[in-house]
């Protein structure tokens, strides 16, 4: 057994038990990313000198008796969160130069934790997009491959680096952010798990704003109990964050257990798609064949509204970050472009710093707001949102969490999907429901398709119970017993 | 009889709006714990959240919060226990976000009431539309560099809030007096600091004409007036402009205009297809504003008396003019200065010393009310000598210039120059004898029917005294020796 094959828990077990040090631990992995990132660019910055010098504090913190489970533990931070001292790009041209004087709250509670930082792990520009194509650094290979076969594909996005290094054990864990469906398909395609907690529950503060409506921090890891040790860091309040919400953090490894007798798993007829992949729709009844044998009752419900989710998503996405993104003007920070006056520059800046894929947000989100459309497109696409968040009250009053697939297909080629934009906005069908309405969901790994490749199944739950989500979902491992690892990998 | 102008085709009548931005008094900005105090040195009160740095985001300040809703109440406004923010997406060089967080749709206070009072006496109630909160932005410098602008962020994020009005106004003087009126308020209720020439409040002027009778014309919005006399002439200027356009067979197009001071004239800044499209929509990174009842009727019950308040009570309660009582709650300080020397006195005495001597004093000194050129203490004794007859009203003149000029206490003035007040009749008497023996043929005038030389004595027997006979006394004995 490689020490590539643990997990964080049972890393965390051997780091107490001194049988291995975090120093070895961390060596392992900054050797593994020395030899792989250059193939599957999951990173766009690595620290491996920060990284020991965070192992050796970790060693001496495990020595002095003062450790917990993620102490010493290798993980790659999405480079959307700010890290003090370390360049953060948010995968864009405009952020090159940027290196944060401060760390955001995620970041820095995983620090506190004695967490190892390998380094910044790539994704699509400013969190928009599907596949991990649309960063500035470079597209992301996804280490699986389908069977006989070469060539490239996508890890899915945007946290596509993230999924990449912790698939193909360039680090234990991750962290991403999740606006529509940004780490659960990462996930899915990737044959990772990760969960979108409740919007609310991890602080946004020192993340590099998307759509701040939407937008939240979560962990991605190889099982569903890695994800459970990484949210309890993650999580809490911060009053720097006013959308984060004054509650307490329950221990989610405890939920693991708790399995699914006598729960309602509710199944959205709305999510059986036309022309949706057949093998999807296997596994997705598969799924329900697990939890009913595991004790789960099985309710049909609706969620009527599904069908206007991705045409609300991409209208207030768009608004959100057209206006978040108006501070990159390289007056104060990033890269700037000067110009004959201030909006010579501005104009130069934001055209040379912006990818083709956040243009064209920034410039659908500034048409949905501007002035005689404000009310056809964004107004209208608020009350929907409403419409869709009643969708999941409604369903909740009956069932306990929800099971639908994470995506409708498994991991594409690099280069596929690229004809129209809408081809690739369609990947977040399933995924961005959960986000509009601020509820948690997780993507755990259920089996591979034909060709090998990994798909995913997603638990939807209500607000605030992530503990439920990680109920079924462990249930799911379970009975899944998912055990494939990619082609591209440390060994 | 109403404000008009006089044009080729008849009178005009003015109509103004108003929207003032009043600097919030607050120890930090309105969404970051940087300093919100004046001055310092370029950028030294910015922290990450005001420079737009990613991943930043805003946090409300309570103490701004509880600002607005006093001015609210101090407008006589409805406070709104639901209002929320709202982004103002606008590009420029001072505004670090690129946005301004502002609230448009639901401001914090709704409408209220401003009564302001004219030279004849009239008054007037102005409606106040709205107040809502919003950031400043930060200041750009044009001039500092051959080539470059210069940036100072000390003051973006500063909170703000901007005051509404109706397009209640109808002259010059009733904006000026709006502007004032609201000036007073505010720093009653210490909630802004009213300095216009820092900046910390101005005006945006609405400004449109009309024919008598006629419903609205378009307007025109004059920005960032920074002073009373300024937003005086510029509403003039501005009527004047458009009633020549209009008289003309021309059109007044909406649109934005600056004031020129030195030319007299208002100029186009922007017309309104250059207007921006602010994209208006709810700021995300914040809830929305959510007020208990009881944190309004908090703040309610510890409210300042206001000046319109004051004013009355004082007429009741010291018994003085209307108009003076105006003078004494012009500000705060002036009143409670005078409440400290009339508390327990003569009212109508103290109001007439301050009006008189004391603010001439102040203003001959240089002084003000907050270091004035006596001490309540002092000129409440002084009063004191004048009623128990101590000295009488002549006398206390010059004590009181004397204290100005010494700072000693009254009474050791009065000792140490003799100058307390002669009562004694038999003294009286004898200087009254000698004065009309000494002015035999002024006597026998008297005698004939010039009523009028019956001063002339009592001056002169004030005089032989040094001016410290009883005024009522030697009177008496004046027309008693005289027959």
């Amino acid at each position: 057994m490689s020490i590539f094959d643990l997990t964080i828990a049972e890393a965390g077990k051997k780091l107490a038990a001194k049988e291995i040090s975090a120093v070895e631990l961390t060596s392992a992995y900054n050797d593994a990313v020395t030899a792989l990132n250059p193939r599957l660019n999951a990173y766009i910055t690595v620290t491996p000198e920060l990284a020991l010098t965070q192992a050796k504090a970790a060693d001496a913190r495990i020595a002095a008796g003062q450790a917990g489970p993620l102490t010493g533990i290798p993980l790659a931070m999405k480079d959307l969160f700010c890290t003090e001292g370390v360049r953060t790009t948010a995968a864009s041209k405009i952020l090159e130069p940027f290196i944060p004087p401060y760390e955001s709250t995620v970041s820095a509670q995983l620090l506190a934790a004695g967490a190892v930082i390998l380094g910044k792990a790539n994704l699509d520009e400013f969190a928009m997009g599907s596949s991990n194509i649309t960063s500035g650094y470079g597209p992301v290979e996804n280490p699986w491959k389908r069977n006989g076969s070469d060539a490239k594909l996508v890890p899915g996005g945007s946290s596509g680096g993230s999924a990449a290094a912790v698939s193909a054990r360039l680090a234990l864990g991750a962290t991403g952010t999740d606006t529509g469906g940004s780490i659960r398909q990462p996930a899915a395609f990737t044959g990772l798990a990760g969960i979108k907690p409740t919007y609310g529950r991890c602080s946004r503060y020192g993340i590099v704003a998307f759509a701040s409506s939407l937008d939240q921090a979560e962990p991605m890891a190889r099982n569903v109990e890695d994800c459970a040790i990484l949210l309890n860091a993650m999580a809490g309040f911060d009053t720097k964050d006013s959308t984060s919400a004054e509650r307490a953090v329950p221990d989610f490894t405890k939920a693991l257990t708790k399995g699914v007798k006598g729960l309602r798993i509710g199944i959205p007829a709305e999510y059986r798609l036309e022309g949706t992949n057949p093998e999807i729709l296997a596994l997705w009844d598969k799924g329900i064949e697990w939890l009913k044998a595991q004790g789960a009752e099985i309710v049909e419900i609706s969620l009527p509204h599904t069908k206007y989710g991705l045409a609300v998503y991409y209208i207030v996405a768009p608004a959100e970050a057209s206006s978040n993104l108006a501070r990159y003007d390289g007056v104060r920070f990033g890269a700037r472009v000067d110009g004959v006056d201030l909006i010579d520059m501005y104009e130069r800046t934001r055209a040379a710093g912006f990818g083709t894929e956040v243009k064209r947000r920034i410039m659908i989100g500034t048409y949905v707001l501007s002035h005689g459309y404000y009310d056809a497109y964004y107004l209208k696409a608020q009350k929907v949102r409403n419409l869709i968040l009643r969708d999941f009250t409604n369903a909740f009053d009956k069932v306990d969490a929800i099971l639908t697939p994470t995506a409708p297909s498994a991991a594409f080629g690099l280069g596929e999907k690229m004809d129209d934009p809408v081809t690739m906005y369609l990947n977040d069908v399933f995924t961005v429901p959960a986000s509009l309405a601020g509820v948690p969901a997780m993507s755990v790994p259920a089996g591979l398709n034909a060709e090998g490749l990994p798909l995913g199944l997603q638990v939807i739950g209500k607000h605030f119970d992530e503990e439920t989500v990680f109920a079924v979902s462990a249930a799911i491992e379970r009975a899944a017993g998912f055990s494939a690892l990619p082609d591209v990998r440390a060994k | 009889m109403s404000y008009m102008l006089e044009g080729r085709t008849g009178a005009w009548e003015v109509v103004v709006g108003l929207e003032i931005h009043a600097q919030v008094i607050s120890q930090s900005k309105l969404f970051s714990g940087a300093s919100a105090t004046y001055g310092g040195a370029p950028n030294a009160h910015v922290s990450f959240v005001d420079a737009g740095f990613p991943g930043m985001l805003p946090v409300i300040n309570q103490e701004c919060v509880a600002q607005a809703v006093r001015t609210g109440l101090g407008l006589k406004a409805e406070i709104n226990l639901f209002s929320r923010f709202d982004r103002k997406n606008y590009f420029y060089a001072d505004l670090p976000n690129g946005y301004q967080i502002s609230q448009f749709a639901h401001p914090i206070v709704g409408t209220g009431i401003v009564e302001i009072e004219l030279q004849d006496g009239t008054l007037k109630n102005i409606g106040i539309t709205r107040l809502h909160l919003e950031q400043d932005a930060g200041k750009s410098m044009h001039d500092q560099h051959a080539s470059k602008s210069v940036i100072d962020l000390n003051r973006a994020g500063v909170a703000l809030m901007e005051i509404v009005s109706e397009p209640d106004i109808r002259s010059p003087e009733e904006a000026g007096a709006y502007l004032r009126k609201i000036r007073q308020i505010v720093r009653y209720l210490g909630t802004c600091d009213g300095n216009m020439e820092e900046g910390s409040m101005r005006a945006d002027v609405n400004v449109s004409v009309r024919k008598p009778g006629e419903a609205f014309r378009t307007r025109c919005e004059i920005k960032n007036v920074n002073s009373v006399r300024f937003v005086m002439h510029a509403v003039e200027a501005e009527a004047l402009r458009q009633i020549e356009v209009w008289e003309s067979g021309g059109e007044v197009v909406q649109e934005t205009r600056l004031y020129d001071p030195s030319k007299g004239e208002t100029r186009s800044m922007r017309s309104k297809e250059d207007a921006h499209d602010y994209r208006y929509f709810p700021e995300p990174d914040l809830l929305p504003l959510i007020l208990e009842q009881e944190f309004v009727d908090a703040l309610a019950a510890k409210l300042p008396e206001l000046p319109d308040e004051k004013r009355r009570r004082f007429c009741e309660e010291y018994g003085i003019p209307f108009y003076d009582a105006g003078v004494l709650v012009a500000d705060q300080a002036t009143a409670d200065f005078y409440e400290t020397v009339a508390k327990g006195r003569d009212g109508k005495l103290t109001a007439n010393w301050m009006s008189g001597d004391f603010f001439a004093a102040m203003n001959r000194s240089g002084k003000s009310i907050e270091n004035p050129p006596v001490s309540a203490a002092d000129l409440g004794a002084l009063l004191d000598l004048i009623s128990d007859k101590t000295i009488n009203g002549r006398i206390a003149k010059d004590v009181f210039e004397e204290m100005v000029e010494t700072g000693k206490a009254p009474a050791a003035i009065v000792e140490e120059k003799g100058l307390r007040q002669v009562t004694d009749t038999g003294a009286i008497d004898a200087a009254v004898t000698k004065v009309l023996e000494a002015n035999q043929d002024k006597v026998a005038e008297y005698k004939s029917g010039k009523d009028k030389l019956f001063g002339f004595f009592v001056g002169q027997v004030m005089k032989a005294m040094a001016g410290k006979g009883n005024p009522a006394l030697v009177n008496e004995a004046v027309k008693k020796q005289l027959g």
